[in-house]
């Protein structure tokens, strides 16, 4: 794994020391509900340091907590206690430094695919001309294979079309970090294996450090170079964390028919299961 | 030919054309003929069992009121005045008639009558503006307001009248409802502060609020002779129907899908930008709603209240032929009503297209 080695040049913020790898820090992060019975706590003592250009999938029951987690490295939902911050700097509210990629594609359905990408292009870039965001945004649909469909309504498209609209979408504003949240939950296998090869193709690219949830196991190991495994909450933490060693790119054929996809795979089941 | 060189374009342009001809299709479609002709075919039926039932209803009334009559001759004034009244009755003179629910034919007839006398007034009409063309001509020159005629309004200028006023009444609840409902929508305080200004206001009569507009504005007009009549029935009118589009702007901008938010969170949309590009075409379809309910609830109020304003209009027709108490004053208020019906639904058609127009998702209408 080439983004594990260790850097010497360290800088702080507020104190804290960073190692200039690190692209996403959380610590101690604590999520309280607060509910008329009493307080209820979702995350606790939760710490994860993400580095740059690593894909991290985060794996774990239903709700124990990773929506809640992901949403407020998002800056969607207010820190209870503890930190997250990227690159140093804490994250107070959401930006566009963080892309996201929703479960439902949440694409504004009265809007054409391009003007939808266009929609995160002009506010990131204001000072291109109108070409170039179109540009831009034409790139990444072209990438997303939309290349025929720019000037389709998002409601006339299917749920697979949509959500590549959403991948090009979150890509498209070049975002430091890029957050899915059960991006494929919603699709039919087919779809989200080949969506899966598409954003692995995107990403092998870009190399933007990608925080994604999932429930599938399989496609936990295949995009990740580390899955996070969470235990159920209440006081939902990190249980596991196991690392994919192998090489990138990956095609599915080549995971599928390494030895070690098994080990790996019997590894998660049983954290799960447990 | 033509068909299939559009189809085979792919452009933008001819796609839409080409949903324009999928939409036409079906009624060319051999199933569909069928389909339309049997639905044609239990309409039509339907209205004539309903012509039916009502000439039979007319017919029973009408009995009923002429033996009345008789019966009441040969008790009060022995049995040769009960003769010439049914002999009157029998002759059809109108002196006798009996007043009562009109058939399907006697109203046929007064629509006629009206269009007649439709034809008559504009006769006149034209035949005064050429009486005085000169004359208006050198009143023009002279800086001065031409003589227009003042006659009595035939029964198609009421109609237009009534039109005239429900799209003024509506263009104005349009124009202060929407704005208010955007603003109120988007702040929650500023919600709850106009709520129970909504809640007391939604529910009052259209009589109450041609009142209130009546007080207002008679004194505006202090000193001023013209006729208030149609500003006070639009004002009144618009007022009364303001309030679905009201509430349904509100809760179109306020039950943004939080997705959308979300999504306008991430990408740090500024303000003006989040309210035109995701909130407001987002309650595009629920604002849409409203106005239609506003349209015809605009339509249904402005009967009552042109009566009230003594406004040139439906209401105001149907009124005095029920004072009148003529021969074919009934029969008129009948004509008067179907006319306002088939408007009321017409209007609504026309809305219902202008709402699946903006409409953005097709599956959540029908």
């Amino acid at each position: 794994m080439n983004t594990t080695q260790q850097s010497n040049e360290v800088y702080s913020e507020n104190g804290i020391v960073y190692p200039d790898n690190v692209m996403l820090d959380l610590s101690n992060l604590k999520k309280v509900y607060p509910t008329p019975k009493g307080d209820y706590v979702v995350l606790e003592d939760l710490n994860l340091q993400i580095l740059k250009e690593e894909f991290v999938t985060i794996i774990g029951h239903s709700g124990c907590g990773k929506t809640t987690m992901l949403s407020m490295i998002a800056g969607l939902n207010p820190i209870s206690g503890g930190n997250i911050s990227v690159l140093g700097n804490p994250v107070k509210g959401p930006g566009p430094d963080r892309g996201v990629i929703f479960q439902s594609p949440s694409l504004m359905p009265w809007m054409t695919a391009l003007q939808n990408v266009l929609l995160g292009v002009n506010q990131v870039f204001p000072h291109a001309t109108k070409g170039q965001r179109q540009d831009i945004a034409k790139y990444y649909l072209h990438k997303v294979g939309l290349e025929n469909a720019f000037h389709k309504k998002a409601s006339e498209l299917s749920q697979g079309m949509q959500q590549r609209v959403g991948i090009a979408r979150a890509f498209a504003i070049k975002p430091k970090v890029l957050l899915l949240d059960e991006p494929f939950g919603m699709l039919d296998s087919l779809t989200r294996g080949e969506l899966q090869d598409i954003l692995i193709e995107i990403w092998n690219k870009e190399k933007i450090t990608a925080v994604m949830i999932t429930h599938d196991v399989d496609e936990a190991i295949f995009l990740a170079d580390r899955v996070v495994m969470m235990t159920s909450g209440p006081s939902a933490k990190i249980g596991d964390i196991l690392s994919i060693d192998f090489e990138r790119p990956r095609t599915r054929k080549s995971v599928l028919e390494n030895d070690d996809y098994y080990t790996y795979r019997k590894h998660l089941i049983d954290f799960l299961e447990h | 030919m033509e068909q299939e060189m559009v189809l085979k374009n792919e452009n933008s342009l001819s796609s839409s054309l080409k949903q324009m001809l999928l939409k036409l299709t079906p009624s060319i479609k051999k199933d569909g003929i069928i389909k339309s002709l049997k639905n044609t075919g239990i309409t039509l039926l339907s209205i004539l069992m309903f012509i039916g039932l009502w000439q039979m209803g007319s017919k029973a009334l009408y009995n009923k009121e002429a033996d009345y009559r008789i019966e009441k001759a040969l008790t009060e004034r022995g049995e040769e005045a009960a003769a010439a009244e049914r002999a009157c009755i029998e002759s059809g003179d109108s002196s006798c008639q009996p007043n009562t629910l009109p058939s399907p034919s006697q109203v046929w007839a007064s629509l006629q009558s009206l269009i007649a006398d439709h034809n008559l007034i504009g006769a006149k009409k034209n035949a005064f503006a050429k009486k005085m063309a000169a004359t208006n001509e050198k009143m023009i020159a002279e800086g001065k307001d031409p003589i227009v005629y003042t006659g009595r309004a035939s029964f198609v200028d009421i109609v237009l009248t009534s039109i005239k006023t429900v799209f003024a009444g509506f263009l104005l609840a349009m124009f202060i409802a929407v704005p208010i409902g955007i603003i109120i929508g988007l702040s929650p305080s500023l919600r709850s502060a106009f709520n129970w200004f909504i809640q007391i206001f939604k529910p009052v009569s259209p009589v109450v609020w041609y009142l209130l507009v009546f007080m207002i504005v008679k004194t505006l007009y202090i000193g001023d002779s013209s006729d208030n009549a149609f500003v006070i029935s639009f004002i009144s009118v618009g007022l009364c129907a303001m309030w679905a589009t009201l509430v349904n702007t509100a809760m179109g901008v306020a039950s943004v899908d939080k997705d959308y938010i979300n999504v306008a969170k991430v990408l740090k949309l500024g303000t003006f930008q989040k309210v035109f590009k995701v909130i407001l075409p987002s309650s595009l379809p629920l604002i849409f709603t409203g106005l239609r309910i506003t349209l015809s609830v605009a339509w249904m109020v402005l009967i009552a209240i042109e009566l009230l304003a003594q406004s040139q209009g439906l209401g105001l027709f149907v009124w005095e032929e029920f004072q009148n108490g003529a021969n074919d004053s009934n029969s008129k208020i009948i004509v008067a009503m179907f006319v306002i019906g088939i408007i009321g639904f017409l209007l609504d058609r026309l809305m219902l297209a202008v709402q699946n127009m903006v409409s953005f998702n097709k599956n959540e209408m029908a």
